[in-house]
């Protein structure tokens, strides 16, 4: 592999699908990446592996996905020794042309030809009343305790939110063995009907989600559509006792558990890019901001490319294609010569994924309506312990209505996940009150470090 | 001519905590006051500043107006009807080790202060650190002012401007002003889109952004556009009482942190970035944050077992002599100025306010303005 060049250096950050799938073409084309990630293994979010102490099957962990998982997994093993990879290892900024990485051995730069930025997605929350106590996941966290740790987290969990993940995780929780109270989707039934249209462009994945319907209703589960979230109930002592939901004929209904997932689909990670400089614009169907990027991955600024769920939601199947497309794109832009036809054939790819996530987006809508709805108590930003009602107050006595003023007059947003988690809920409850759109709000700028830095940090290779 | 937006006694351009006090103690002086802000309120040097509501370390000669100043910051809540978070927990200015000679100078300084109003207590060795266990080994000495403190940028020049405003004055956000002069007796200023603004009186309170308002009058100054280097920790038990910074010739070493009640720690200071004025943006330089962390590592070390979840920056506005241009104009009667403060306008900002009020309103001020006479310009820029 001596014949590989590290010249130009192209910079990969994430080894999630995407990550993995951008760091092979670049291998293929003769270029030796630097792969830069957050985690100990490869594999990202959705394929995440468990430690290497457990050994359990990809079939076990993975589900239908399991295949696809074992090929970014062996993908990247077999390539490991190859690139420059650098795990257990945090971008933390990017200026002038070079990221700043943080690791356990201290920061350092890194100067790029071309960045790809395949950074990936978290949860998207909606607040609901109580959430904050100790028992209240995230869909995502809920995963990544069975498939990191092993473990449920609770013995009766209520899984609430809308989206594929919500039924994708509850189905996992039922096969691990752990109680399933219900799944309260906030979704209408009626969604999916008129979804159907652009979901069937990907009849494989819609099979499986079906099939997940289906063995959730086949185990017991109560599976209720329509539903509006009320309150999480239980007390800051002892943390989660159930959930109360009106369904979706008026009812009020108590559920008991002792741990809830809550999730509504998922928000690209996009902080890196908006430190890149990079442009984004307001997707209406979705209600976020988006880095803007052209169908092969290219951002506003030059160099700079964004693939996977990192840039949309479209999924880890097409996380592979958009990886690759953004390293072609990369390699077209240094000079390489590049198919067009094998372009043309993921770009088509990565449509029909965008044609599928569209009708995901019609089946299973951010609710946005809760957030004009959420009582005053309500926590909004669980950093900073921000209620609804003060930062309504903010809005309506400052006349705050941008996203960047109501965070500095309220705090929201201004905590320990600076915004990554609140921020969609903030920009619905300022639109709300202001009695404006929400675009109209903005987006919290992104502003570093990424995630928090030790104070403590001194160049690697010193001390 | 578009009949003007606002025909008011007062003009004033830039609505940082300099204009927006001005502002509200001119119409306590019962003068009509129409402020012109070409972004939202207090969104750059005066919100983003570090939050220091400190006398000691000016120049003896800016001390009366920074007692002026604190005597505001006291009442300041209750002036405001809003909290702007003043606490007035104290101020320590340290030196190091391997510039004994600071100490001297601390004396020296304190002897002088303590004629204007300013109470220092020098502080060494076991009686230093008893107090204020945090310091780091390479710490010699402090100078402790109790009356001194911190306050809430964000919070505190929006507040005054909607004091000002249920006060009677008229705020314009989002007003680019690109021409200004004098027509007979008034001022004509013109904003971006077309709207005029008229006053026989005209304050320039524009930040980094004064020598462009100052030049089409015919006083140009070297004003250097830069930003804040500022930091925050995650919150954490609520324990360090004052505002505490170093005294040292080396900018790199001039670090500062404050803790708020909510219990973060605010780091600042060590190398100012860049800022730009004509893109309303700065940015944080990542070096710099590093160096600054370094230094307060030195300065404090137990900091170090903290994260910093956030940096921030904004323009700030830097004359050669960091001293500010403020009182009148030397080419034009009825304008004045206060701007250019130099990355230390934050505690006396609403003793500025006020006195301009003042002077506006009664021709004349008991604070001695001359050290800040843009005419001092005149042959450099």
């Amino acid at each position: 592999m001596a014949d590989r060049e590290l010249t130009p250096r192209i910079v990969v950050v994430g080894a999630g699908p995407a990550g993995v799938r951008a760091a092979q073409t670049l291998l293929e084309a003769g270029i030796r990446p630097v792969v830069i990630d957050e985690a100990a293994r490869a594999g990202g979010q959705i394929y995440r592996r468990q430690p290497t102490n457990f050994r359990r099957s990809h079939e076990a962990l993975y589900g239908t996905e399991a295949a696809r998982a074992q090929a970014v997994h062996d993908g990247f093993d077999a390539i490991a020794a190859t690139v420059d990879y650098r795990p257990d290892t945090l971008v933390w900024n990017i200026a002038d042309g070079q990221v700043w990485t943080a690791s356990e051995r201290g920061y350092a730069t890194l100067a790029y030809d071309a960045l790809i930025l395949c950074t990936g997605a978290t949860d998207r929350l909606m607040p609901v009343k109580g959430w904050h106590y100790a028992g209240a996941y995230s869909l995502g966290a809920a995963q990544v305790a069975l498939k990191a740790q092993a473990c449920a987290i609770g013995a009766r969990v209520v899984f609430m939110g809308s989206g594929p993940l919500l039924y994708l995780v509850a189905s996992q929780y039922v096969k691990a063995g752990a109680k399933v109270a219900a799944v309260l989707d906030t979704s209408p039934l009626s969604n999916r009907l008129r979804a159907a249209v652009d979901l069937i462009a990907q009849p494989g994945i819609l099979a499986d989600g079906v099939a997940l319907t289906r063995a959730l209703a086949k185990a017991g589960v109560p599976v209720l559509t329509g539903v509006t979230p009320l309150e999480i109930t239980g007390n800051a002592e002892n943390g989660v006792n159930g959930v109360r939901v009106r369904l979706a004929n008026g009812t009020e209904r108590d559920f008991a558990a002792d741990a809830v997932a809550l999730g509504y689909h998922l928000r690209p990670e996009t902080q890196l890019a908006d430190l890149a400089r990079c442009d984004f614009a307001f997707d209406a169907k979705t209600r976020q901001w988006l880095p803007k990027r052209d169908q092969d991955g290219r951002a506003s600024v030059a160099g700079v490319y964004l693939a996977g769920d990192g840039a949309r939601i479209l999924g880890a199947r097409s996380a592979e294609v958009s990886g690759r497309l953004a390293a072609l794109a990369a390699l077209a832009d240094l000079g390489h010569k590049v198919d067009p036809l094998t372009l043309v054939h993921l770009r088509r790819q990565v449509a029909s994924y965008a044609r599928f996530a569209r009708g995901l987006a019609t089946a299973f809508p951010w609710p946005h309506e809760q957030a004009a709805n959420l009582p005053d108590e309500a926590i909004v930003c669980r950093c900073e312990a921000v209620t609804a009602g003060d930062l309504r107050r903010v809005v309506n006595e400052t006349g705050a209505k941008e996203a960047n003023r109501a965070k500095a007059f309220s705090r929201v947003g201004m905590g320990r996940c600076q915004g990554r988690y609140c921020g969609h809920a903030g920009a619905e409850v300022i639109a709300a009150c202001a009695n404006i759109p929400v675009e109209q709000v903005g987006r919290l700028r992104g502003q570093a470090p990424v995630k928090p830095l030790p104070v403590a940090i001194a160049p690697e290779g010193e001390e | 001519m578009a009949s003007p937006v606002s025909v008011s006694d007062v003009l004033i351009i830039g609505g940082g905590l300099m204009g927006t006090s001005a502002a509200l103690f001119l119409r306590q002086r019962g003068r009509s006051v129409t402020l012109l802000e070409s972004d939202l309120v207090g969104r750059q040097a005066s919100g983003t500043n570090f939050g220091n509501v400190r006398r000691q370390g000016r120049p003896i000669h800016q001390l009366p107006l920074a007692n002026r100043a604190i005597a505001i910051w006291r009442r300041a809540n209750e002036l405001l009807g809003a909290d702007v978070e003043y606490l007035q927990s104290g101020h320590i200015r340290v030196c190091y080790r391997e510039r004994p000679e600071n100490i001297a100078k601390m004396e020296e300084y304190a002897a002088e202060a303590r004629h204007v109003g300013l109470d220092l207590e020098l502080l060494t060795g076991n009686a230093l650190r008893a107090r204020f266990p945090f310091f780091g080994p390479d710490v010699l000495a402090g100078s402790y002012s109790a009356l001194d403190g911190h306050a809430n940028p964000r919070l505190t020049a929006p507040a005054f401007a909607r004091a000002a405003q249920r006060a009677g004055a008229q705020v314009f956000e989002n007003t680019r002003i690109i021409h200004a002069a004098k027509q007979g007796t008034d001022f004509v200023v013109t904003a971006e889109d077309g709207r005029t603004f008229r006053a026989p009186v005209l304050l320039i309170t524009a930040g980094a952004w004064g020598n462009k308002l100052s030049q089409q009058f015919g006083e140009p100054v070297p004003l250097t556009p830069r930003g804040p280097n500022m930091s925050v920790t995650e919150p954490v038990p609520y324990a360090i009482a004052p505002a505490v910074g170093v005294m040292t010739p080396v900018e790199e070493e001039t670090v500062y942190f404050r803790q708020v009640a909510r219990g973060n720690i605010i780091l600042g200071g060590s190398t100012r970035g860049p800022s730009y004025p004509d893109q309303y943006r700065a940015y944080v330089l990542p070096q710099n944050t590093m160096k600054q962390l370094r230094q307060i590592r030195r300065l404090a070390p137990a900091l170090a077992n903290l994260n910093i979840i956030r940096v921030w920056t904004g323009i700030e506005g830097y004359l050669p002599d960091s001293l500010p241009v403020m009182g009148r104009s030397a080419t034009t009667s009825g304008l004045f100025y206060a701007f250019g403060f130099s990355g230390s306008g934050f505690q006396i900002g609403p003793g500025v306010g006020e006195t301009m009020a003042e002077l506006i309103d009664t021709g004349t001020t008991p604070i001695d303005l001359s050290h800040y006479d843009i005419a001092r310009f005149r042959r450099s820029a």
